[in-house]
């Protein structure tokens, strides 16, 4: 199993500059734990001490977002492609 | 609003443009454009928004041209160093184009000026660097009910959507609550490319035109990731969440809030 991973740019520290790594997993959940394997102290930034995704990050599976399937048990399958996308601020200064 | 020859020679090249015409020009003419933060985004939206000829334009800032600006703020040259960014703006834009009324608010929104602010305006565009504006102004948009054009940028990668509240969702349906401060690094700790902010901010003066002129497909409930440093485009699809705390179906947020006072970032003293 291969599922490509886009990391943004503000978590690009953490897989040593790399903007896609690959995850092995079957859903969402897994993933996140395959990404904290590989990189660790990834899984703190996405998720809260109660393991639920952070209310300024989303994960999209191909376009979907995660939320709005099955959380953090949407199925992930070989092939898929995974985004990480957080809120970003930056525009005037 | 009839156009004159200088304007139908001046405008000639997209009126020829067979979904704009005379008729979509004098809905430029008639258009009333607020552009919150005119930097690195801002910029280049108010320019081209201009050089359209978008009728009124309303430019929020309440900040000086620094040198550190300038290798991105294209609107601003060295001379403007130290003045009012506002000011700067209005008498650069006013010269490239004479038929653009530029209106200038030099302040920083809060919950207690913001509604007053935009009321005047049909369209407000986002070029604001941080996250407390960010939250104010979407949702302003979204109890005035003002299609909002956001755009924003970190480092080699930019993001930008279109939000038309009671259309579509808004900035809390994708993201329902701004990071705690520090959480994410600003632009002036992160730094930025240059050029990786006209792209948004041209992104957000395209999807502006578009609103006015009423052409094309808006982008709406679709947010478009840009990163400069692999050349490519992705859109995500954004659903209206009906749990928003804005614009859902039982709204907590019915007033506006100054995240500042439990951010706790500091205001500028410049003001």
């Amino acid at each position: 199993m291969s599922i490509k991973v886009r990391i943004p740019q503000p978590l690009q520290k953490l897989t040593r500059g790399q903007e896609e790594v690959e995850a092995a997993a079957s859903d969402v959940k897994g993933l996140i734990d395959d990404l904290e394997k590989n990189f660790p102290g990834i899984k703190d930034r996405i998720c809260d001490g109660q393991g639920k995704l952070r209310r300024f990050i989303n994960i999209y599976v191909n376009e979907e977002d995660v939320r709005f399937q099955q959380g953090d048990a949407t199925t992930i399958k070989d092939g898929d492609e995974v985004s990480i996308v957080p809120a970003i601020a930056g525009g005037a200064q | 609003m009839i156009l004159n020859d200088e304007q139908i020679e001046r405008y000639s090249r997209q009126i020829l443009l067979p979904k704009i015409g005379g008729g979509g020009q004098e809905r430029l003419l008639a258009a009333k454009v607020l552009v919150v933060g005119v930097g690195g985004l801002g910029s280049p939206v108010a320019a081209y928004l201009t050089g359209a000829g978008v009728g009124t334009l309303g430019l929020v800032d309440s900040d000086s041209v620094d040198i550190t600006n300038l290798h991105r703020q294209i609107i601003y040259s060295t001379d403007d160093l130290g003045k009012a960014k506002v000011e700067a703006a209005k008498v650069r834009l006013e010269r490239m184009n004479p038929d653009v009324k530029v209106i200038v608010h030099k302040l920083r929104l809060t919950s207690a000026n913001i509604m007053a602010v935009i009321n005047d305006y049909d369209i407000v565009v986002d070029g604001t660097d941080n996250f407390p504006a960010r939250y104010l102004i979407n949702d302003a948009c979204v109890l005035a009910k003002k299609p909002l054009v956001h755009g924003a940028f970190f480092r080699f990668e930019g993001q930008a959507m279109v939000i038309k509240p009671g259309e579509g969702p808004c900035y809390r349906c994708m993201f329902s609550e701004p990071p705690p401060p520090g959480a994410v690094p600003s632009c002036q700790e992160a730094g930025v490319l240059g050029a990786l902010a006209g792209v948004i901010g041209l992104i957000q003066a395209t999807e502006t035109l578009k609103l006015i002129l009423r052409i094309g497909e808006p982008l709406v409930g679709k947010l478009i990731i840009f990163n400069s440093l692999e050349m490519g485009f992705r859109k995500v699809k954004v659903p209206q969440d009906k749990n928003c705390p804005v614009c859902g179906e039982n709204p907590t947020i019915t007033e506006l809030i100054d995240y500042e006072i439990f951010c706790g970032i500091k205001k500028k003293e410049s003001e």
